[in-house]
């Protein structure tokens, strides 16, 4: 089942009097159930892709399709209504509200679709579980570490179980033990629930996990790979 | 969408700046309805005092009568109509009879209002009933400020000089019976109440009456030929505009207050939504709206205002319910307001003064709270993301 697809995708960017040309020609599918990455160097358009598919921007031109929804066709309120309900974010800056407890951080999502207190409730302490930060549930970001303030935005991303998860540089502040930490967690989900992971990452720790990698230069895909490797076995460090 | 509850989160999260403008904010609420009050009980207590003592339930006036013209007093009388002649007998009513006089005490010239009224009277307050018929001087009922004025104790004589109906000079010793003590200025300055009978025939105009004073029980009313009804709002207009007046000027204060509130609750918001734009951008990552957005630094804001009455009414309804029982002891000045202050004024917090003071109080702050965060929808999701203000 395809869950993503971009049709000859260009987004430009107004830079002074001309146009700044971020992507270009993308024409890329993304199955359900995916373990991929944006790879490639800074300012190669990894982000504003990500950005595009988590309808978070609209191209320029061409066209993309996440869920059967035309991200360019959707109002504003359609957009964010197919974040509430179906995409997942994860940030290089974890992005935490910082007068949220962890608890309160990972149960956000779940107060905007709505969910039912006792419900939500559970999903809430299954994924601070899962995330093995069930003991941090009342500390305020302030008093996380970065890794554990990563798996709290983990959390706070898989715990609606959303069809597609998109991490942008989720390890750039992590240190080795963390970031492959958080990877393990990220793949046994995507193993267990199937849930469809898009990375944007430069960093040869995520590199190493992936399963497809989409090699991107000057807003081109260069390359797009599929890696043929045992699940949960990758060379570590 | 719990928006209500994300914006208690974060409006208590903010700490001391929501302190602040919740404190002055209660300042505001407990200020304006506690200032109001006493404006109301001033009005409360003084229409009443004219509605006891000299409106009762609305006044026939003479057709001729006209309060302001001292020189028509001496035209304005008339024969009590039939009409009303039920109710008088029934004590709903009562005649009044005015007559321009002049009184020497200490040899000096005053002029005064002789005012007859029935001595068996209950339609007002006036204690009519010391003014029995004394056969060697006329008996006259004063108030405390005329008595002050004129120097004169109960048993002193006094001169009284009038006109009769036909315009001759006459005089006789009148003698105080009795001083009451009067809210209502208007009995009381520049006036003897005498026995109407007595003044009827000491001016040759037996059965008549200037002014006929209704019961506040009396329901249907019309007007006479020569007799027009005036309503107690017609009567009392002075001191209702007087108040109206006064309540007014003290809104400066008010919006002076409000302002510093709403200059403080609309910096802290620009503020907010300049620091927390990667807040936004993630609130829209994970789903929101910018309409939800834009209601949550609402509620944010508006927040202020319900914590501000909650403050407001922990130290508000002690000291509300407080002056509203004890009282509130006024300075002697404000005999010059020109009615009735008493020495214990009772403000009164009236629920629409309440409600309404609520009402626009949280109506502005929310719409203060509302301006700056249009400033939303001008943000890309991305832009925000990345801490810049598109
Ligand atoms: N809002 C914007 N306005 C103008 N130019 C932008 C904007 N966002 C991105 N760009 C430009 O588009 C290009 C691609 O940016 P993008 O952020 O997608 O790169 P990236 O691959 O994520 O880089 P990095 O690895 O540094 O995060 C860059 O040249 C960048 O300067
Ligand atoms: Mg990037």
């Amino acid at each position: 089942m395809i869950l993503v697809k971009t049709r000859n995708l260009l987004k430009c960017y107004p830079m002074g009097l001309r146009k700044l040309t971020a992507l270009k020609d993308i024409n890329l599918e993304f199955q359900r159930g995916e373990f991929c990455g944006l790879i490639g160097p800074s300012g190669s358009g990894k982000t504003t892709l990500l950005n595009i598919i988590g309808s978070l921007d609209v191209p320029s031109q061409g066209s993309v399709t996440v869920l059967d929804k035309k991200i360019e066709e959707l109002s504003h309120v359609e957009a964010a209504r197919l974040r509430r309900n179906h995409i997942g974010f994860i940030f290089q800056t974890y992005n935490l509200l910082l007068l949220y407890t962890a608890y309160e951080n990972v149960e956000f999502p779940l107060l905007l679709i709505e969910m039912p207190e006792a419900k939500r409730k559970k999903k809430v302490m299954d994924a601070l579980d899962w995330l093995g930060i069930a003991d941090k549930a009342d500390s305020r970001p302030a008093q996380l570490s970065g890794g554990e303030s990563q798996r709290v935005a983990v959390a706070r991303a898989i715990v609606k179980l959303p069809q597609l998860v998109l991490a942008d540089e989720p390890t750039a502040n992590l240190d080795a033990e963390n970031s492959f930490n958080i990877l393990e967690m990220m793949v046994k989900l995507n193993r267990e629930i199937n849930t469809t992971f898009i990375f944007a990452t430069h960093d040869e720790k995520v590199i190493r996990y992936l399963r497809r990698k989409i090699h991107l230069v000057d807003g081109q895909v260069v390359k797009d790979e599929i890696v043929n490797q045992e699940r949960g076995n990758p060379c570590r460090h | 969408m719990p928006a209500l509850r994300l914006a208690y989160r974060n409006v208590v999260g903010k700490g001391l700046r929501t302190w602040l403008n919740v404190a002055v904010l209660s300042l505001a609420y407990v200020l304006i309805i506690w200032h109001q009050g006493i404006f109301i009980g001033m009005l409360r207590h003084g229409s009443q005092a004219m509605i006891d003592y000299e409106v009762g339930g609305g006044q026939y006036w003479h057709r001729n009568y006209d309060p302001l013209d001292i020189l028509s007093y001496d035209d304005a009388h008339g024969r009590i109509p039939a009409e009303l002649s039920e109710l008088i007998s029934k004590g709903k009513a009562t005649p009044i009879l005015i007559r321009q006089a002049a009184i020497y005490p200490e040899a000096r010239l005053h002029s005064v209002l002789l005012k007859g009224i029935d001595l068996s009277q209950t339609v007002l307050k006036i204690p009519s009933h010391h003014l029995k018929n004394d056969k060697e001087a006329l008996p006259v009922l004063i108030g405390k400020r005329m008595a002050k004025r004129i120097a004169m104790k109960i048993d002193d004589y006094i001169t009284i000089r009038w006109r009769d109906a036909k315009g001759t000079f006459d005089a006789l010793e009148g003698k105080i019976v009795a001083i009451m003590d009067t809210p209502a200025t208007a009995v009381d300055k520049g006036q003897l109440w005498v026995p109407l009978e007595a003044l009827q025939k000491m001016v040759q105009l037996e059965n008549e009456a200037t002014l006929i004073v209704v019961g506040r029980d009396v329901v249907s009313i019309q007007d006479l030929p020569e007799w027009k009804f005036k309503e107690p709002d017609f009567l009392m207009r002075d001191i209702i505009e007087m108040v109206r007046g006064k309540r007014v000027g003290a809104a400066i204060l008010y919006a002076v207050l409000l302002f510093l509130a709403m200059l403080a609750i609309f910096d802290t918001q620009v503020l907010a939504i300049f620091n927390r734009r990667k807040e936004i951008g993630t609130l829209m990552a994970l789903g929101m709206s910018r309409g939800s957005v834009i209601l949550l630094f609402t509620l944010e804001g508006a927040m202020n205002g319900i914590l501000a009455m909650a403050v407001g009414a922990i130290y508000g309804i002690p000291l509300l319910v407080f002056t509203a029982q004890r009282g509130i002891t006024l300075p002697e000045v404000t005999e010059e307001f020109g009615f009735a202050i008493p020495p214990k004024l009772f403000p009164f917090y009236s629920v629409g003064l309440i409600v309404g003071t609520v009402f626009i109080v949280s109506l502005t702050v929310t719409i203060v709270s509302f301006l700056p965060t249009r400033r939303i929808l001008k943000m890309k999701p991305t832009d925000a993301l990345r801490g810049k203000m598109s």
